[in-house]
C-alpha cells in the first residue's frame, strides 16, 4: 500500500524531473563541454580539450566588455529599486479595483515583443522625437537632447523592461503586510519614517532583495537593449557572445564566455545575500 | 516618561487611594462614522486614575472604534479625547501617553523577544544597558525571565500575550488600552491570565481600559463596566450594579442572561407591585416611574425561576427543552404568548419531562425592573 502510494507520487513528479534533466541541466553540461573544445577554422566544432577559450578572455577588450555590463547593472538596478519600491509599495495600499487596472496596465506591454518596444523607445527619444519636441514646445529647454544613442538611453531601455518585476515581488510582499504591527509601532511612540524604517522596510525586504535580483540578473544579459538604444558605445557580454555565435562563427569561445558570465552573477548572488542574510526571498529560491 | 519607579513594588492600593477621584481621560461628545453607518453617536466619559474600566458589547457595537480614537489611531468625526486636562485629539498616535495591547498581540516577527519589548525605548533613545536592565524588569514582571532570545514565532498564545503586555508596559504609559487581549486564549488560559492582569494592574496602580464581549471577564476583573449598544453607552456602574441591578433589558440580557417579562401595571402596592401577564397576575418590587395601567418590563435571572407543578401565582408554561450541562440543569419552557423563559439550577428534577404543563414564577426581590424610561412614555 504504502510503496504504492510512493511509487505514484513518483509518477506524478516525473515530467518535472525529465523536463529540468533535458531542458536545464542538458544545454548548461553540454554549454560548459563546448567551452572547452576547440574551434575549427571551418565549420563546426573539434572536440578536442583546451583551455585557449579562457585564456582568450583575459583580453582587455573582452574584460571591458564585462565591466561595463556589470556597470550598467549596476546603475539599472540601482533606479529600478529607487523607483520600483515606492511603486510597489503604493499599488498594494490601493482598493483592490484600482490593484487589478494597475496589474493589466503592468502586464499589456508584455503582449509585444520587448525588441518591438525598444524599438518604440528610438521614437520616443530620437532627435526629433516625442520627448524632444514636446520639451522645446514647453519651452524647457532650447535644443533638442541627445538621449538616444547614449548611456542614459540605455539605462532608461533597462529600467522600462524590468522595472515590472521589481514592482511585482515589492507589491506581493506589501499585499502580505500586517498592518496593525505598523500601528503597534507607531503606539509604542514610532513617527510615521520611523515605524516605515524599522518595520514596513524590514518586513517587506524579501520583496525588495527579489526584485535587485530579478533586475540584476537579466540586465547582465540583456544586450539588445544596449545595441538598440546605446548605438554601438557601449558592448556588453551578452553582445560579443551574440558575435562570437553568428558572425565570428566561434561557439566554444561563446560558451567560455557565458561560462563566466553565469559563474560571476552567481558569487554575486551568493556575496548578496550573504550580506543580506536573506534566507527566503520572496517567492523565488 | 523614563521612569520605571513605580513599577516596582509600591503597594498600588495606596496609588489608587490618594489618585481617588482624579479625572485622568475624558471624552466629549465623540461621534464617529464609517461611510454610512454612524458607529459613535456622541459619546461622553470620564475615566478616573488608576482605575480598571470595562467596554462591554457585542461585536460591532463600537468598543474597538472608542479604543483607536484614544489611542489616537482613528480620528472621530466629532468631539474631544482629553487626556490629563490636554486636547490631545488631534495628536497623532506616539505623542499620546497611551499605549495599547493589540487583539492580535501584534508582536514584530523579526525581532526577539527582548527587542520587542525594548523597542518604545529603543525609538526614544533611551541608553542601551538602560534598556536591557528595564526589559529584564519586565520580563520578571510578566514571569517569562529568560526568553530574552525567543523570536514570537517560537512563543505559545500565552506568552505572547505577556510579551504584548510588557511592551506596552515598559513606556509606563498613563493608560493601557487593551483590545480584547484574551480573546485567542482558551478558556483556563484565559481564566489564569484575567487574575494575572488584574494583580498587574493592582501592583503597578496604572488605568486599564480593557474591551470585551464576555461577561464573565468583565465582571471578574473590573472597577467599573460600560455596557455599550449601537455605539452608544447602554449603562455605566460597578460591576454589581450591572449584574444586580440592570437598568435596560438589553443589559439584564447580555450580561445576566436574564428572562425579560413585560405586562401591565395592575396594583401599586407599598413593597409589592401586581403586573398583569397573559391574563395572570405576577409580583415584582417597586420601582420610581411606574403607573397603574402602564406598561412593566421586568427581568428574572435564570438561577431565580421556580418552577411548580400547580401554583396560585405564576406563569403556565410548556417544558420545551431540557439539558444537563457543566453541574446545572437548563431547562426551556414556552410561555401562553409564545415568549420563551429559561431557567438554570444546579442538580437534576428528575421528575419533570418535556411537554409537561407547569407553572414558572419567582420570589418578588428577585424580578428587577428595566427599561423604565421606554415605559413611562408608553
Amino acid at each position: 500500500m504504502e510503496k504504492k502510494k510512493r511509487s505514484g507520487l513518483f509518477l506524478t513528479v516525473a515530467p518535472l524531473y525529465i523536463f529540468t534533466l533535458v531542458f536545464v541541466a542538458g544545454p548548461l553540461l553540454y554549454m560548459i563541454a563546448l567551452s572547452f573544445a576547440t574551434n575549427s577554422d571551418g565549420w563546426g566544432t573539434l572536440w578536442k580539450f583546451t583551455l585557449e577559450n579562457y585564456k582568450k578572455i583575459a583580453d582587455p577588450v573582452y574584460l571591458k566588455s564585462f565591466s561595463q555590463s556589470f556597470q550598467l547593472a549596476f546603475t539599472s538596478t540601482i533606479c529600478i529599486t529607487l523607483l520600483g519600491y515606492p511603486f510597489g509599495y503604493f499599488m498594494a495600499k490601493q482598493s483592490a479595483k484600482w490593484k487589478k487596472r494597475i496589474m493589466l496596465l503592468i502586464m499589456v506591454p508584455f503582449w509585444t515583443s520587448s525588441l518591438i518596444r525598444m524599438y518604440g523607445w528610438i521614437i520616443l527619444l530620437q532627435a526629433k522625437g516625442v520627448f524632444n519636441t514636446l520639451l522645446v514646445k514647453l519651452g524647457i529647454i532650447e535644443e533638442p537632447l541627445k538621449i538616444l544613442y547614449s548611456y542614459p538611453a540605455v539605462v532608461i531601455g533597462m529600467i522600462y523592461a524590468l522595472l515590472p518585476f521589481m514592482v511585482l515581488s515589492v507589491y506581493s510582499s506589501v499585499e502580505k503586510m500586517d498592518w496593525s504591527l505598523v500601528e503597534a509601532a507607531r503606539d509604542l511612540g514610532a513617527s510615521r519614517a520611523k515605524a516605515f524604517l524599522t518595520i514596513t522596510l524590514k518586513l517587506t525586504l524579501p520583496g525588495l532583495l527579489t526584485g535587485v535580483i530579478l533586475s540584476f540578473v537579466p540586465s547582465m544579459g540583456l544586450f539588445f537593449i544596449a545595441d538598440i538604444l546605446g548605438g554601438n558605445k557601449i558592448v556588453l557580454v551578452g553582445s560579443v557572445i551574440q558575435d562570437q555565435l553568428t558572425r565570428g562563427s566561434n561557439w566554444p569561445f561563446a560558451a567560455a564566455l557565458a561560462v563566466v558570465l553565469m559563474v560571476l552573477t552567481s558569487i554575486m548572488i551568493y556575496l548578496y545575500r550573504k550580506i543580506t542574510h536573506v534566507k527566503d526571498l520572496e517567492g523565488f529560491f | 516618561m523614563n521612569d520605571i519607579r513605580h513599577l516596582q513594588e509600591t503597594p498600588a492600593d495606596s496609588a489608587v487611594a490618594d489618585a481617588g477621584k482624579e479625572t485622568l481621560l475624558e471624552l466629549k461628545g465623540i461621534s464617529k462614522s464609517f461611510g454610512t453607518t454612524d458607529v459613535l453617536k456622541d459619546i461622553d466619559l470620564s475615566i478616573e486614575r488608576g482605575e480598571f474600566i470595562t467596554f462591554l458589547g457585542a461585536s460591532g457595537c463600537g468598543k474597538t472604534t472608542t479604543l483607536r480614537i484614544i489611542a489616537g489611531l482613528e480620528m472621530p468625526d466629532k468631539g474631544q479625547v482629553i487626556l490629563e486636562g490636554r486636547d490631545v485629539t488631534m495628536l497623532e498616535p506616539h505623542q499620546r501617553d497611551v499605549n495599547t495591547v493589540f487583539q492580535n498581540y501584534a508582536l514584530f516577527p523579526h525581532m526577539n523577544v527582548e527587542a520587542n519589548i525594548g523597542y518604545g525605548l529603543r525609538i526614544r533613545k533611551v541608553p542601551k544597558n538602560e534598556i536591557r536592565e528595564k526589559v529584564k524588569k519586565m520580563l520578571d514582571l510578566v514571569q517569562l525571565s529568560g526568553y530574552e532570545k525567543r523570536m514570537p514565532s517560537e512563543l505559545s498564545g500565552g506568552q505572547k500575550q505577556r510579551v504584548a503586555i510588557a511592551r506596552s508596559l515598559i513606556n509606563s504609559p498613563k493608560l493601557l488600552l487593551l483590545d480584547e487581549p484574551l480573546g485567542a486564549l482558551d478558556l483556563k488560559l484565559r481564566r489564569a491570565m484575567q487574575t494575572e492582569l488584574k494583580r498587574l494592574q493592582k501592583k503597578l496602580g496604572i488605568t486599564f481600559l480593557y474591551i470585551t464581549h464576555d461577561q464573565e471577564e468583565a465582571i471578574n476583573m473590573s472597577d467599573r463596566i460600560v455596557v455599550m449598544r449601537d455605539g452608544q453607552f447602554e449603562q455605566i456602574g460597578t460591576p454589581d450594579e450591572i449584574y444586580n441591578r440592570p437598568k435596560t433589558s438589553y443589559v439584564a440580557d447580555f450580561v445576566g442572561n436574564a428572562n425579560i417579562i413585560s405586562g401591565v401595571v395592575e396594583h401599586i402596592g407599598e413593597e409589592l407591585t401586581d403586573i398583569r401577564v397573559n391574563n395572570c397576575l405576577i409580583t415584582a418590587g417597586t420601582a420610581d416611574g411606574l403607573k397603574k395601567g402602564g406598561r412593566a418590563v421586568v427581568a428574572v435571572r435564570r438561577e431565580n425561576i421556580k418552577v411548580c407543578r400547580e401554583c396560585k401565582k405564576g406563569l403556565p408554561a410548556v417544558i420545551t427543552d431540557k439539558s444537563f450541562n457543566a453541574g446545572q440543569l437548563h431547562m426551556a419552557f414556552k410561555l401562553e404568548d409564545g415568549r420563551e423563559v429559561v431557567a438554570s439550577h444546579y442538580g437534576i428534577d428528575t421528575d419533570l419531562t418535556v411537554d409537561q404543563k407547569v407553572c414558572v414564577g419567582w420570589e418578588p426581590q428577585h424580578a428587577v425592573f428595566v427599561d423604565l424610561e421606554d415605559t413611562q412614555e408608553a
